[in-house]
């Protein structure tokens, strides 16, 4: 499918704000509420507008700690990546899983009510989580700038 | 705030999977009316437990094929140049996340860009040129799956 300037001047407005009705939308991009609402589809149904997900911020429900688990995997079992994935998609506390070309394998994004709490997740959890080789994490201090729009 | 119950754990899942539910669709799907939903998705809301939404895009097919996240040391430490670092970083219109973590690195980044050679470009012109830049090291992401979380 081809995106011309008005797909990309409407997503960079839905990517600003999402929560924003076709109607505010449309009017800030410029075209008619018909026509974004056609494009939106059209976008959709190409795979391209993937969908939108609910925020949800664990510090407000009283999750405190984040913590960013960086590991190498032991690599010489071909299904290292698969059981090691399949076993971490099992601990709650995992957020985000990600696989990587470069020194980290594979990173996990740990979430915990306190420090005690972390503790125990990363040893009962993910210190047995299968063929790990090395890991290291990263503790979040602050978040700096989080806007994971594409700049279109 | 705490003490979630079921229902509320139902709902913040459902949007989680996809955030354009009405309150109407979600009550009929909780077994709530429509009001009763409303005034759930409210009142997380206002604790701050909902904090809007996130679009999901195709990067790729919208022509950003290379997402990588990096470690970024400071060279030189102090209150002057974390600032400094900060405010360069945030005006880098690929880069989409910076957080400030303790360990190995000072901050980790996640860098969106067309393409390697497009990539090499950012990292070079705007990455290492930020102030106090020092070691950084890149890896290039494969793939990402978010998970609901605890809920």
């Amino acid at each position: 499918m081809r995106i011309d300037d008005t797909d990309r001047r409407i997503l960079r407005r839905l990517q600003a704000a999402p929560d924003l009705g076709v109607n505010e939308l449309a009017e800030l991009a410029g075209v008619t509420p018909a026509t974004c609402s056609r494009r939106l589809d059209r976008l959709e149904r190409a795979g391209i507008l993937r969908g939108l997900h609910a925020q949800i911020d664990w510090a407000a429900l009283g999750w405190e700690v984040e913590v960013s688990l960086r590991f190498t995997l032991d690599k010489t079992d071909p299904r290292a990546f698969d059981d090691f994935l399949e076993a971490a998609r099992a601990v709650p506390e995992v957020t985000e899983i990600q696989t990587f070309l470069g020194r980290v394998d594979v990173r996990l994004h740990v979430i915990a009510r306190d420090m005690a709490h972390y503790q125990a997740i990363y040893r009962e959890k993910i210190l047995t989580l299968p063929h790990i080789a090395d890991v290291e994490a990263l503790m979040q201090v602050a978040v700096i700038a989080d806007d994971p729009a594409l700049p279109l | 705030m705490t003490g979630l119950d079921e229902t509320d754990r139902a709902l913040l899942r459902a949007l989680v999977e996809d955030g354009r539910l009405s309150a109407g669709a979600l009550g009929r799907r909780l077994g709530l009316s429509q009001p009763a939903a409303w005034r759930r998705i409210r009142r997380l809301r206002d604790a701050g437990v909902l904090k809007g939404s996130r679009v999901e895009l195709d990067g790729p097919a919208l022509g950003f094929g290379v997402t990588v996240f990096l470690g970024v040391k400071l060279a030189t430490k102090g209150r002057a140049s974390h600032e400094d670092f900060e405010r360069a970083v945030r005006a880098i219109p690929e880069v989409q996340l910076v957080h400030h973590v303790l360990g190995r690195y000072d901050y980790r980044l996640r860098v969106v860009a067309r393409d390697l050679a497009d990539f090499e470009r950012v990292l070079r012109r705007r990455i290492m040129t930020l102030p106090g830049a020092g070691d950084i090291e890149a890896n290039v992401l494969l793939s990402e799956e978010r998970r609901p979380g605890p809920l």
